[in-house]
Order: C-alpha cells, then structure tokens, then sequence
C-alpha cells in the first residue's frame, strides 16, 4: 500500500534520476563531438572536465582536447607528438640547444633518470598553475644543476652564481641559444650602439611572384589591373569596394577578383564566394597563415574552434573591442587593406597593456611616423609589428629565399631573446638589445629611456678569450 | 682489409637490418654483435673520411675557396666533420633506431664528449694508446649493451689545424695519423 511517505520518496528518486540523467547527458554532450562548433552550452560542459587552469600558452585551445590528447588514455609518447606538431618544426630552426638525442644517448642515461628531457611534458607539464613558471616550466628554476653543477670548473666566472639565474638573466635559453651562444657574444663584442643602417628587411613577395611553383601566375600574371578589367562577373558593382582593390598591391600585382572569391568545387564547377576565409588568403599566403594560425591570433582557427576574440585573452584588451573576431581580414580589411595600418592601429585598436599604451610616447614611435610621412626612408621606422611580426628571411618548400612577415606573434616573444637577432640587431648592438630585453620596467615603458639592466655576458666571454689567447699562443689556422 | 663494393652494399644492409630488426638476427646466421658494429663504423668512417677529404680538406684547405666553420649557418660556411658525424648520428637516432653511436675524445673541445662511462674511459685510453678498436659490454640506465670502441685518427691537415688552434682544445700538438678520438658504437643487447 502506498503511503503518503514512500510516494514522496519515490518523487524524489525519480527527480534525482531525471536530474542525473540530464546531467550525463550534458556532460557526454560536451564531450561527445572531436570538433567544438559555437554551442556555449557544449563549450560550458566541456571545460568542467579539465585538470585545472591551463597555461597562457595553450589556454585559447583548452577546449580542444584532441589537439594534444589525440589518443583516450595516451601518455608522454602521445603527448609528444603533439608536442613536437606545433613546437617542432620552431625547435629545429632554433637549433635547438637539447634535442632530444641528447637524453636518448645510452652514455647520458644517469642524467636522463634524473631528467628525461627527451620528453617535453618533463618540464612543461599543463594543467598545473600552482607550479608553473616562466615559458610554461613545470620544475624549479634551478633546474639547470641537474647536469651542469660543475659548471664552475670549466667556467670559474661562475662560481657562486644561482642556478635559478641561468635562464633569466639574459645569459642562457636551455632551448634557443642563437643570439647567446659564447662566439657570437665575441664577434659582436665590439659592436658600436647602432648599426650602419638601421633599417629593416624589406617585403619582396610582389617580386618573386615568378619563382614560387605553386603560384598561380597563369591566370593572375604579375600585371596591374585596371577598373574595367575586374572579373566580378554578375555581381552587381560596389564603387566603394573597386576603389578599394585597386589602391591595394592585390590590383598592382593582378590578382583580380576572381582570386580570392571563386572556389574551384571538386565537380570543377567555380562557384562564387562572398566571404572567403583565410583558406582562400592561404592559396598564395600559406606561410602567412601558417604563422597566423600558429600564434596566438590564430590558434584557435587551427584547432576548428570558433576565433579568437580579445576577450579571451589573459592580457589586458580594449572592452570595446572584447568582440572581434580575429581572421587574416581583421588587421588587414578585404578590399582596401593598408599593411600599415595592420602594422600599428590593428594592434592598438584591441591591446590595451602598458607595453601597447607606452608604444605612441616612444622613439620607436616617432621613427614609424617619420618613415610615414615620408620624411625618413622606408624600413627605417618601428611599428608593433616590426617586432611582433617582423619581416624574416624564409625558405619556401620549393626552396625560394624571401623575406616572409612571420605572423606567429611567438616566434620572438617567448623568450625575448629570440627577438634580438631577427629585429634588434637591425639597429642596435647586441649589448644594448640584451641589456633591454632584460630591463622588464623598459619594457613596461616601451624601451624609452636607457636600461637600468646590465647583462654581462659579453664581457665574460671576451675575458675567457683573452686569458685562453694569453695561455696559449694561437697556432696558425691554415694548412701551413 | 679490403672489401669489394658488392660485399661492401651486402655488408651494409645486414648491418641495418641486424641493428633495426630482432628479427633479421636469426636471418643473418653467425653474425655476432661485433660484426655488426665493426660494419656500422665501416660505413660511418667510410662516409666521414670522404666528406672531410673531398669536401673540407679540399674545398678549404687545398682551393680555398670555402671556409669550414662550428657556427656554419652565421658564416655561410661548410659543416665541420666532426658536427657531419653529429649530425647523422642525431638524426639516426631521431629515427627511433636501437643502436646509437658518438665522437668522443681524451682531448674535447666540448667538454661534454669527454669520456664518461668506466668503459668509456677504458676504452678511449687503451684505443690512444694501441690505435686498435675496443670491446666491451656495459650496462647503462639497466640496459645492456655491446660497447665498440673505434679509433679516430688525424686524415688531413685540416683536422690537425683546426683542433690545434681550438681555444678550447686541451691539446695542441696533434700530428697526421694520430689518434684524435674514437667513435663509440653501442648495441642493445638481449
């Protein structure tokens, strides 16, 4: 016989299974599809199952689980090949300074037990912001005693020096030594404080159109188009929209219409396209993109996620720009895109740091506007993007050398001594550009002003040459 | 000991197959480890003694006309051939193979390829010292291996220039054919 009690206890277990269910359901819902589309309420799932705050180098693509976990249950060896897919091709080019065959070596097996390096979640585990420090390390800083406690025996100018300074004072990177390394310290010892022309790499796609194999300079010759050669076929015209193409290097160089807004179907059928994607810019951008979609800009794009907007980001953003949605065409625009204006006003249009607010009182600043107003020569001035997305000589597949405006905002931030010999050394000395670089209040202020940091490496490495030189005289290098 | 081209192609593919499959091991009946390894440096020493002849000694010593140099890519120049060997033995091991191999030496201008295990150390010093191959098995991070030791001598003036004046190499007085360092080959052994 039902009584009143056992019928309200049979309600609320129907509730709490009703509950249960619905929440299973939401949970699998979150989890249940590889690609996250623009559903809050799957992304609000989802994000209920990570570990804990991941780092500000991987946070835009948290959601994406299987960028990184590409196997359920996978371990280190999983990890490090996603690992390696976005990190690795930067490493080798870096030259990286402890590859991995460095901790596979039989003769380092000591050392690997203690640090198995060959493996990059030994260091940089996600996750984990209780103890995650600088680029993303997951050990103490002192780190570098592991295999390198005796340094003072090869090297007495470093006896007594912390080993949590090794790697943030501006002397060492355990990865990219480039512009660290003790013979370049030499050879630019004697530097004076600005080079003999300061200026920048200069673009140069326009000019090697012919050389790339898969550009397409049949359809597109490298020939300027005129209003009444616009192939926007039964489009109806916007005047607006031609003046702006035709201002552009697109129109300089040829590349009609047709290029960016009509996609071949598989079928062979052209079809019309309002608004292309960065997938288009990709046909003869790919590098570009490449980077964009690389950094932080584009990373999410990468991962199928919706874009990137400034209110993601963990540094501070403009509110009124908290929306935007970042593609190729929201720095650039689509028909009348100013590189100019990407190079600066793009920027400042959502960044709202003191680094970004500082940029309009700095020298680098009055420079950009000289070069703008036609007062100074072209390269000679500093925008955002001469450092953050500099102009860099790059090698394409098809093995042609151009100067490539690398769109991966990290390529020279992470450390900031990747900075120094692509962007610094144009202008500056190699003491000054390390000296700056590790001056974080001149940063703050925009490098105006000297550094208050005084690096000395450079003058250790001179003084171990001279006392090498002075204990042994050098003996000819020739084949005398 | 001379070897035919013919023998020298068969010699090299037992060898990598011996060093990249368990399997091959019962296919090349009577091989031993030191077989294998005496093959593997017969190579290695082959490749690395015509890139330093005709490529280094030649393009820099003898024409002049190219400069070899540690810092390579900075000065536009030619791989050294000890960082040649390097190189390959990186990307050898970057293939995931079993066996690994490096260029050590009694007098390293990085002092990390100074010797460093005990057979390391036993084996470098007896190899300066008789000019012959060394071998020992040694068991490291609780794998065993088949350790060969080989000598590496002076080939061109160009090896003996550049480590004599090296502000960084302990020694200065190397002469043609002497024993500057050795390769050491290791194999995983059952």
């Amino acid at each position: 016989m039902n009584t009143p009690a056992k019928s309200k206890s049979r309600t609320y277990w129907l509730l709490w299974a009703i509950v249960s269910a619905a929440l299973t359901g939401w949970l699998a819902y979150g989890m249940s599809f590889a690609k996250l589309s623009d559903s809050p309420a799957r992304a609000t799932a989802r994000s209920l199952f990570l570990p804990g705050q991941t780092t500000s180098g991987h946070h835009q693509i948290e959601l994406a689980c299987n960028a990184c976990h590409t196997e359920a249950g996978g371990g280190r060896e999983v990890l490090q090949d996603a690992c390696v897919k976005c990190h690795g091709a930067e490493l080798k080019e870096a030259r990286d300074s402890h590859p991995k065959s460095k901790f596979t070596d039989p003769r380092n097996a000591e050392r690997a037990a203690k640090l198995d390096a060959a493996y990059c979640v030994t260091c940089h585990v996600e996750h984990k912001p209780q103890m995650t420090n600088a680029m993303g390390v997951t050990l103490p800083n002192d780190y570098c005693h592991i295999c390198h406690d005796d340094v003072a025996k090869e090297r007495p100018s470093h006896k007594g020096m912390a080993f949590n300074t090794c790697a943030s004072a501006g002397c060492h990177n355990f990865h990219d030594n480039r512009a660290l390394y003790e013979d370049f310290l030499l050879k630019h010892a004697k530097d004076p404080a600005r080079t003999e022309k300061p200026i920048l790499p200069a673009r140069d796609f326009g000019k090697r159109l012919d050389e790339f194999s898969d550009y397409p300079i049949a359809r597109y010759p490298n020939v300027a188009l005129t209003r009444d050669k616009a192939d926007w076929g039964t489009v109806p015209s916007n005047p607006k929209i031609m003046d702006g193409w035709l201002a552009t290097s697109h129109a300089k160089a040829g590349v009609n219409c047709s290029a960016c807004h009509e996609l071949t179907a598989e079928s062979g059928q052209k079809n019309w396209i309002d608004h292309p994607t960065q997938q288009v810019c990709t046909a003869c951008h790919a590098a570009e993109v490449k980077g964009f979609t690389n950094g932080k800009h584009g990373m999410r794009l990468a991962q199928d996620l919706p874009a990137m907007t400034p209110s993601q980001a963990q540094i501070p953003m403009r509110k009124d720009a908290h929306d935007k949605k970042l593609s190729c065409i929201t720095c650039h625009g689509a028909h009348r895109f100013d590189t100019r204006t990407a190079a600066v006003d793009a920027c400042l249009t959502c960044h709202n740091d003191q680094h970004s607010l500082a940029y309009k009182t700095s020298s680098h600043y009055k420079l950009w506007q000289k070069e703008m107003s036609g007062a100074a020569s072209a390269g000679s001035g500093v925008s955002c993007a001469s450092c953050h997305l500099p102009r860099v000589e790059f090698r394409t597949p098809d093995d042609v050398k151009r100067v490539l405006v690398q769109h991966n905002q990290n390529d020279t931030l992470r450390p900031n001594e990747k900075m120094i010999r692509p962007v610094c050394m144009s202008c500056h000395s190699l003491q000054d550009s390390i000296d700056a670089l590790a001056d974080r209040n001149l940063i703050e202020k925009n490098f105006t002003g000297p550094a208050q940091v005084h690096v000395r490496g450079i003058e250790m490495a001179v003084a171990r040459d001279a006392a090498a030189a002075k204990s042994k005289p050098k003996a000819s290098a020739s084949d005398e | 000991m001379k070897i035919s081209f013919n023998k020298r192609n068969t010699l090299v593919g037992v060898a990598l197959g011996l060093a990249f499959s368990t399997s091959a091991a019962i296919a090349a009946d009577g091989w031993g480890y030191k077989d294998v390894a005496d093959a593997l440096h017969l190579i290695m020493d082959s490749d690395r003694t015509v890139y330093t002849k005709l490529i280094v000694n030649r393009l820099q010593n003898e024409e002049k006309v190219i400069k070899a140099s540690e810092h390579w890519k900075d000065d536009k120049a030619l791989v050294l051939p000890a960082q040649m060997f390097r190189y390959g033995s990186e990307l050898v091991a970057e293939k995931g193979a079993a066996f690994n191999y490096s260029l050590l030496s009694l007098w390293p201008v990085n002092k990390q390829n100074a010797p460093k295990t005990a057979v390391e150390k036993e084996g470098l010093a007896s190899v300066a010292k008789t000019g012959t191959p060394f071998y020992k098995e040694e068991t490291l991070g609780g794998k065993k291996y088949f350790t060969a030791i080989y000598p590496d001598k002076a080939v061109v003036k160009a090896c003996i220039a550049c480590h004599n004046a090296h502000k960084d190499s302990p020694r200065t007085d190397f002469k043609l054919g002497d024993v500057m360092g050795s390769v050491v080959l290791r194999l995983p052994m059952k």
